[in-house]
């Protein structure tokens, strides 16, 4: 039996969704150098998903990277919300950033140790990239929450806004504990303290509060619940596909 | 004919460029990760990718076909390979040497993500200072010298 390509496509999804979204930045950083850092972080987002979408195709049969990447209706996205939430402001896409990229960090890692082979190798390679991303979004993090009055108060409106949306990456869908009982890939329900003890001493470093955890947290886009941003999201991803059917760069 | 060698092939390949630097070799890279000659002279190139994302591994497996077939070797596969992930370690001393001359400063060889010193590729100095982790390719980060006062592009460890 092959690995289950519902949970192929969910480590796929994230990345690729994400990494559309810092796309949105091209051309519009705060300073060039950040522009660059933003773009740079995407492209290797998308070069991640591309590796996974090229094993799921493999797996599932009959189908192309691109056809999963950009023909799938909404509802067939699997990626967490907390990927597709609108850029708003650089403080916004630095907490979504981070908070990404310590789970991204930590999931890669403890993937290394699943026992299919092609999803090992790419976890070993992406784990190199996300190093960087985690460390990108640390040091921001705590230059804006140790910045201005102004960038302090931005920052911590972004973290207390974008804390309900944590929850759902260490909530297990049912392709995930399938796929931990069979490959021992990870189960994102232990993943949860490391991440936690990361935010807090980051977050710490920036003067900023972490919120509670006794809070509603939102859920669904692992069973492809997304949220109203998503559909938008989409229609300019999948432009170029829907237009030109099959085309190729 | 002459029975083709994987000595012959590894030559064809140090005259393959990276597009993106074009005066490394994708031998010095260190992406060449096996040339295997198969039955009926096929020829068998095994890489593997810089970064996840690079473009330039779009490219080069074409341009790593192209060159074997010019120097007459028509049935030739690029197979690319994830595992062993790809390090700045497998770049040769010859590739260190030729990416400095560039103006672009070779990796730290102690594998540091913050090495406390990156000379200056331009003026020798030691004296520089990180401007940002994400330069013009994945691959690099942003310094200024601060002795010669110009900026340059450091290939960052991986």
């Amino acid at each position: 039996m092959r690995i289950d390509n519902r949970y192929l496509l969910h480590l796929a999804d994230n990345n690729l969704i994400l990494g559309q979204r810092l796309g949105e930045w091209c051309g519009h950083g705060p300073v060039l150098e950040q522009d660059i850092a933003l773009t740079n972080i995407a492209l290797d987002l998308i070069g991640q998903s591309r590796l996974l979408y090229q094993y799921a195709a493999e797996v599932q049969g009959g189908t192309h990277e691109d056809i999963l990447a950009f023909l799938r209706v909404e509802h067939e996205y699997r990626n967490v919300l907390l990927v597709e939430h609108p850029n708003r402001n650089f403080a916004d896409t630095v907490v979504r950033q981070y908070f990404y990229d310590v789970f991204n960090y930590l999931n890669y890692d403890a993937l290394r140790q699943c026992t299919d082979e092609q999803l090992r190798a790419i976890a070993e390679k992406a784990l190199k990239e996300v190093t960087y991303h985690r460390r990108w979004s640390s040091e921001w993090l705590i230059r804006l929450g140790d910045g201005t009055p102004e960038s302090h108060v931005k920052v911590q409106a972004a973290v207390n806004h974008l804390w309900e949306y944590t929850g759902e990456l260490f909530s297990p869908a049912d392709f995930e504990i399938e796929c931990h009982q069979t490959y021992h890939t990870p189960d994102v329900s232990t993943l949860q303290s490391a991440w936690r003890k990361h935010v807090k001493q980051t977050l710490d470093n920036a003067t900023l509060q972490i919120p509670s955890d006794d809070v509603w947290m939102q859920s669904g886009g692992k069973s492809g619940r997304h949220s109203e941003h998503m559909g938008f999201l989409l229609t300019e991803l999948q432009y170029m596909q829907r237009t030109y059917p099959a085309m190729q760069w | 004919m002459v029975a083709v060698s994987k000595d012959e092939i590894y030559k064809v390949l140090q005259e393959v460029t990276d597009p993106e630097i074009p005066v490394i070799s994708v031998v010095e890279l260190g992406i060449i990760r096996d040339v295997r000659i198969e039955e009926n002279e096929h020829v068998v190139v095994y890489i593997t990718p810089t970064y996840s994302g690079c473009p330039a591994m779009d490219v080069i497996p074409v341009l790593i076909r192209q060159a074997v077939i010019d120097a007459g070797y028509p049935d030739v596969t690029v197979h690319s390979t994830l595992s062993p992930a790809w390090t700045t370690d497998w770049i040769t001393a010859e590739g260190r040497k030729k990416l400095k001359e560039f103006g672009i400063a070779p990796p730290d060889l102690q594998k540091s993500h913050s090495p406390a010193h990156v000379e200056c590729p331009q003026c020798g100095s030691d004296e520089t200072e990180l401007i940002s982790f994400f330069g013009s390719t994945p691959c690099k980060a942003a310094y200024r010298c601060k002795a010669c006062l110009e900026p340059f592009d450091y290939f960052k460890c991986h």
